[in-house]
């Protein structure tokens, strides 16, 4: 029972990584999820090789936008922006491990399509990761 | 009312969920349940009745007409409304608020004109005439609510010596579960000369509504929010207005004659009833209507008042619970609430696998939650078929909501 909520995912909802923000970023996006009222910011520092040195998110959301979020930043600090651009839906659903009904599925996905709009520097982003 | 023998008219109550548990049902302001008799009545009619209406001239066509205008004439009787061409079939409430505001709006107001809404609207309430309101260059001034969640009459009389041209409200809230006092806001309405829209979706399923005695000029409401199926509401209007107003969709059935030159319009309610309607649903409608009949709104209206005070007691002992909206006896059978910092997202989901069905989010009424400085709400719902074990449920539920966040 509570599959959905099972402990690695209240942890990250509850005491976050990497939330927070960061002095200096190279790159930033921040998006919203009206239907929810989740908020979303995500602000890289990357080094001359455009690799990831640091990373964070700030906003508010439900348990499971949240502990995305801070499972995806924990995932992506020290690789390539490049590697970044080649994330897919999957990857965050394997970070959560959890099954997701499709209403759902948009909390799991907003920091990923964040971050992407972040790397690709988009000044708009739609719902098409 | 025995709660018991109503249960057994919904089979879907008897559904188990998520490896046997009880369906706890509280999401009846998004849609009520249907009893059995009429999803009889639907399926009766497509296997004996079948046909279009209005038209043909054969056994069936004659017998479909017929259920589909006894249908109407069932509705006009139930929220007491005198003479039932008065009743337009339309999709849902959201489209009979539409087509007041792309029929009588287009052609009665203009420029400057002011609309009158209110702070506690579901979007179906708003955002037609926002939509009005740019294309004609209209104001629309909202009548705020007062911190316990009911309508600021003081607010509304004084935004009357605007002279509005149409006052729209909801005649409960789909949030807060207010009952406003229609026949009052109706009054000061007409004595300005605004004429009224009232947002039924709440009322008609609950309370026992008399739009005649009201004085409502237009007043909308839904079949499946009271036990009826979804695709078929009802758009009252009084006749002299809905004579003068232009059709809505252009079509079979709503002229009396076309020509290579132009065509005529037909008489109400068909002027405004383009296309074949949802006649199984009209049918299923009538038979909804029956239903409830059969059981008494006073009835139902009582057993939900006291269930809704039970439930905000109980709830009130939940730490961290905070009720939005006025005091059990200003309200009608919904709870919104919010949980410490949880998002009401989580609270539903988790709620979901204990098998208790609630809303979550801002209910179609985002103004409003601005309004409350909330993101959002979890809301639970009531009808005749809930009972207190429900709440007891919906009580445990919180309680372990909480405990995963603890």
């Amino acid at each position: 029972m509570d599959d959905l909520y099972r402990e690695i995912i209240i942890d990250h909802y509850k005491n976050p990584h990497h939330k927070g923000r960061l002095d200096i970023s190279d790159l930033s996006f921040e998006d919203e999820n009206p239907l929810c009222g989740d908020h979303l910011q995500i602000e890289l520092r990357v080094d001359e090789n455009q690799n990831v040195m640091d990373a964070k998110f700030d906003g508010h959301g439900c348990a499971i936008s949240i502990s995305a979020a801070d499972l995806l930043i924990d995932s992506i600090i020290g690789k390539s922006v490049e590697d970044i651009k080649k994330l897919e839906k999957q990857d965050v659903l394997d970070l959560l491990g959890i099954k997701l009904s499709p209403v759902r599925l948009k909390c799991a996905l907003l920091s990923l399509k964040v971050l992407k709009a972040a790397v690709y520097e988009l000044q708009e982003v739609n719902d098409d990761i | 009312m025995n709660i018991a023998k109503i249960k057994e008219d919904f089979l879907i109550l008897e559904r188990k969920i998520h490896n046997g548990k009880r369906l706890v049902y509280l999401d009846s302001a998004a849609t009520s349940q249907k009893p059995r008799s009429i999803v009889q009545a639907i399926d009766n009619y497509y296997n004996q009745n079948n046909a279009n209406v209005h038209r043909g001239i054969h056994i069936l066509a004659e017998e479909a007409t017929q259920m589909y205008e006894l249908a109407r004439k069932k509705i006009a009787g139930f929220v007491e409304v005198k003479d039932p061409s008065q009743l337009i079939f339309t999709r849902n409430t959201t489209e009979s608020i539409n087509l007041i505001a792309r029929t009588w709006g287009w052609k009665f107001l203009n420029e400057g004109d002011v609309i009158l809404t209110t702070e506690m609207e579901h979007h179906s309430n708003i955002v037609p005439w926002f939509s009005l309101a740019e294309q004609k260059k209209l104001s629309v001034k909202f009548i705020r609510i007062t911190n316990e969640g009911k309508l600021d009459l003081n607010h509304y009389q004084s935004l009357l010596k605007l002279n509005p041209k149409l006052v729209a409200f909801a005649h409960m809230s789909n949030v807060l579960g207010t009952i406003n006092p229609a026949k009052e806001i109706i009054e000061l309405a007409h004595k300005t000369g605004a004429i009224t829209v009232i947002d039924g979706a709440q009322s008609v399923p609950h309370l026992s509504v008399s739009i005649d005695d009201l004085d409502a000029d237009f007043y909308a409401f839904s079949a499946h929010k009271m036990c009826g199926p979804t695709g078929i509401g009802i758009l009252f209007g009084k006749k002299d207005l809905l004579e003068k107003m232009p059709p809505f969709l252009g079509g079979g059935d709503m002229i009396k004659k076309v020509t290579f030159n132009g065509f005529t319009t037909n008489s109400i309610p068909y002027k405004f009833e383009a296309g074949t309607p949802a006649i199984a649903q009209a049918i299923g409608f009538g038979a909804a209507v029956d239903y409830l009949s059969s059981i008494g709104m006073e009835k139902i209206f009582a057993h939900e008042k006291a269930l809704v005070s039970y439930a905000m007691e109980l709830l009130s002992d939940i730490p961290g619970l905070k009720i939005i909206g006025p005091s059990a006896k200003d309200r009608g059978g919904v709870i919104s609430f919010v949980l410490d910092q949880i998002h009401p997202h989580d609270i539903a989901q988790i709620l979901d696998e204990s098998g208790i069905a609630v809303r979550a989010g801002h209910h179609c009424a985002m103004p409003l939650h601005e309004k409350l400085h909330l993101a959002a709400s979890t809301r639970a719902s009531l009808y005749l078929y809930n009972t207190k074990d429900d709440i007891d449920e919906l009580k445990k539920g919180l309680l372990h909501v909480r405990k995963v966040f603890e």
